[in-house]
């Protein structure tokens, strides 16, 4: 009798999931295949920043060395006003360089939440990178289909404190599970970000956009600032002279 | 008529000495006190003027919605063009660009590492050019406290109290951290050529000073301003004129459904100032009411007194024939040449004295020193202004005044009993 029930409950589980068309995946399996496919112990990447200003676009191109969230460096290849500029990110503390002065100069910490040259983008979302299942506890909040594909409406709340975005709710792709929309909360639920993904290709065996969008909400009539990852390159080993303060100069 | 009636004033100093003493004085202290009140006010709303708004300030509307941020990316382009567009067109007023930016200056130590580090908020005004008044109503001469002048676009000056603050001395150099127009960021390298200090409290705790090419070159500005402010050549403020060129400007010049089009204010138009000048006129109109309404029952008074002093006089003209009529128009003559004299003297003197504080000012300077603690602004030198109401307001106690009083005194002389006039010269 007891089999019975169960095989019954079984029966009637895998019917109801074939159904309602959802296949069966838990959250934690959810965000770790996300984290397979964002997140490298390093990542050296070359990319084009287009920031849509209210009068004109710019495009800032730069190449990046990330190692988790602690270790970046960026240098800026163009455009000539920005080219030679390097800035370097060792935990909470930011050093910039740049030609015109000759000067290597410690940005307090707040600042890593800031704009990047004047973009939708703060340095944090450019410079960070950590697995999201030891940052965020989520919750799955649903399902929708977007341009006929099928996406988990997921919802993160910070398991750890000091993170830009405490809260934050993603459309996850249900096949390259990648999060292609998010709209990132500070604690109080104030919206402060939206951002979405587009250009989705095969990268070292994991899926990968090759173009971020960010748009930051407290910026009126931001235009949006996108982020094209022209070449990108994971757990490559980066010596750790990259990240001193001498690589600055040089 | 007149000329008989003077050449007795001329002769008899009695009757006309002291009156036009009298009317010289008093008329010299309304024209210098209501001078001096409009000069203060003046100087108040200068102050302001002179480090945020002009007289009337130019901007985009865009830039206007958001100018507490001091967005430079919505600034003024083709600044040059727009001011000679202004000069030409509005020739009372003298236009200069500014660009107002804030963020960190980095002080470096003997290696190059950040020694201290403060936020700052700095004004490129046009220091350089050969018809430039800046250099004048910022008053640098004077508040500069220690080194020189900028002489390149390199050149800042920086208020005593950052470069106490970022442990700063002349000579050395600072590197500006902050954002371009295009909102990218940039470091450039200044020389403190010299500290300020503007003594008007925490105005000038974070400020630094430099030429606008300075600035221009520092945010990737060129021929752009984030405001072209205007400023009347007397530096007197008009609100009525200041406000009707503003709307004009408005309504020719500026397009409404263009978020970068050209966008005039007027000195009231910018947080509170409508308030303030509202209030310093109301104090203006009420203080200098009171002020003629004292002088002109002084000078009543004394003409009152003087018509009665003279009781005995009169009689006697009466017996020797002459009619109430002539004795009466003959005495209103008479205070009308009085008030007339010491008015134009009075007004002549109050003018020039006016002036002279127009130019020099009374300075209060040690006396602001103590109140340099508090946030309030004020201003330290207290200047007069000659304004055109001062050539015509000293008529109205000075004339006005002495000619009622004589004429209420001159009734006397109707009720006067000619049966009883050489009984009253007996005694």
């Amino acid at each position: 009798m007891n089999t019975k029930t169960t095989i019954c409950g079984f029966i009637f589980f895998y019917l109801i999931s074939f159904l309602m068309g959802e296949e069966s995946i838990t959250v934690e399996e959810l965000l770790k295949a996300m984290d397979a496919n964002l997140y490298a112990k390093s990542r050296v990447l070359t990319s084009k920043m287009i920031v849509h200003g209210r009068r004109s676009s710019r495009t800032i191109e730069s190449r990046n060395w990330v190692v988790g969230v602690d270790k970046a460096f960026t240098e800026y290849l163009s455009p000539p006003r920005e080219a030679g500029t390097k800035m370097l990110k060792d935990g909470d503390k930011l050093w910039t360089y740049s030609p015109q002065t000759d000067r290597v100069i410690q940005i307090s910490g707040h600042m890593l939440r800031q704009s990047v040259m004047g973009s939708d983008m703060s340095y944090n979302d450019m410079m960070e990178d950590k697995p999201l299942t030891d940052l965020y506890k989520a919750t799955i909040e649903g399902s929708k289909m977007i341009d006929g594909r099928k996406h988990w409406i997921l919802f993160l709340d910070a398991r750890v404190k000091g993170l830009s975005y405490p809260k934050r709710r993603a459309w996850v792709d249900a096949q390259y599970l990648l999060p292609m929309k998010e709209e990132l909360y500070a604690k109080s639920g104030k919206l402060l970000k939206s951002t979405s993904m587009d250009g989705v290709k095969k990268v070292q065996g994991r899926w990968f956009p090759s173009r971020f969008i960010f748009k930051d909400a407290l910026k009126r009539n931001s235009k949006g600032t996108e982020w094209v990852i022209d070449d990108i390159q994971f757990d490559v080993e980066i010596p750790n002279t990259r990240f001193s303060k001498a690589m600055l100069r040089k | 008529m007149i000329t008989f009636l003077t050449k007795g004033l001329l002769r008899d100093r009695s009757r006309s000495l002291f009156p036009i003493l009298v009317i010289t004085l008093t008329v010299t202290l309304v024209v210098f006190a209501i001078g001096f009140m409009k000069g203060t006010m003046n100087s108040l709303l200068l102050d302001t003027a002179v480090i945020l708004t002009g007289h009337e300030k130019i901007v985009t509307r865009a830039y206007n919605e958001e100018s507490q941020l001091m967005p430079n990316d919505l600034a003024l382009l083709n600044a040059d063009q727009l001011i000679d567009d202004l000069n030409h067109e509005y020739p009372d007023f003298f236009w200069t660009p500014r660009i107002s930016f804030a963020g960190l200056l980095d002080v470096p130590d003997e290696n190059g590492e950040t020694k201290s580090q403060g936020p700052v908020i700095a004004f490129g005004i046009d220091l350089f050019s050969e018809n430039s008044r800046q250099a004048e109503i910022w008053e640098l001469d004077r508040v500069l406290v220690e080194g020189t002048l900028p002489q390149n676009r390199e050149d800042a000056l920086i208020s005593s109290k950052l470069a106490d603050q970022l442990n700063l001395s002349v000579g050395e150099s600072v590197t500006f951290i902050g954002s371009t127009m295009d909102n990218a960021f940039t470091t450039y390298n200044f020389n403190m050529s010299g500290t300020f200090n503007l003594r008007k409290g925490q105005t000038d705790k974070q400020m630094m000073l430099l030429d606008l090419s300075g600035a221009r070159h520092a945010l990737d500005m060129d021929n752009a301003a984030s405001a072209i402010l205007g400023f009347t050549h007397s530096l007197y403020y008009d609100d009525d004129a200041a406000v009707t060129l503003r709307t004009h400007y408005n309504n020719t010049k500026s397009d409404s459904l263009d978020i970068f089009s050209p966008f005039m204010l007027a000195l009231r138009d910018g947080n509170q100032m409508g308030a303030m000048v509202d209030l310093s006129g109301a104090m203006m109109a009420i203080m200098g009411g009171i002020f003629l309404v004292v002088i002109m029952v002084v000078l009543w008074n004394m003409g009152l007194m003087n018509g009665l002093r003279r009781y005995g006089e009169v009689g006697l003209r009466l017996a020797m024939g002459e009619s109430k009529g002539q004795v009466y128009r003959s005495m209103i003559s008479e205070a009308v040449i009085i008030g007339f004299t010491g008015t134009v003297i009075g007004t002549g003197i109050g003018l020039a004295l006016t002036y002279y504080v127009q130019e020099n000012g009374i300075d209060y300077t040690k006396g602001m020193e103590a109140l340099s603690s508090s946030s309030m602004v004020m201003p330290n030198i207290f200047y007069a202004q000659v304004t055109p109401d001062l050539y015509y307001i000293g008529f109205i106690p000075g004339v006005l005044a002495t000619v009622l009083g004589t004429m209420l005194a001159g009734r006397a002389i109707y009720k006067r009993e000619m049966a009883q006039l050489f009984k009253e010269l007996e005694t």
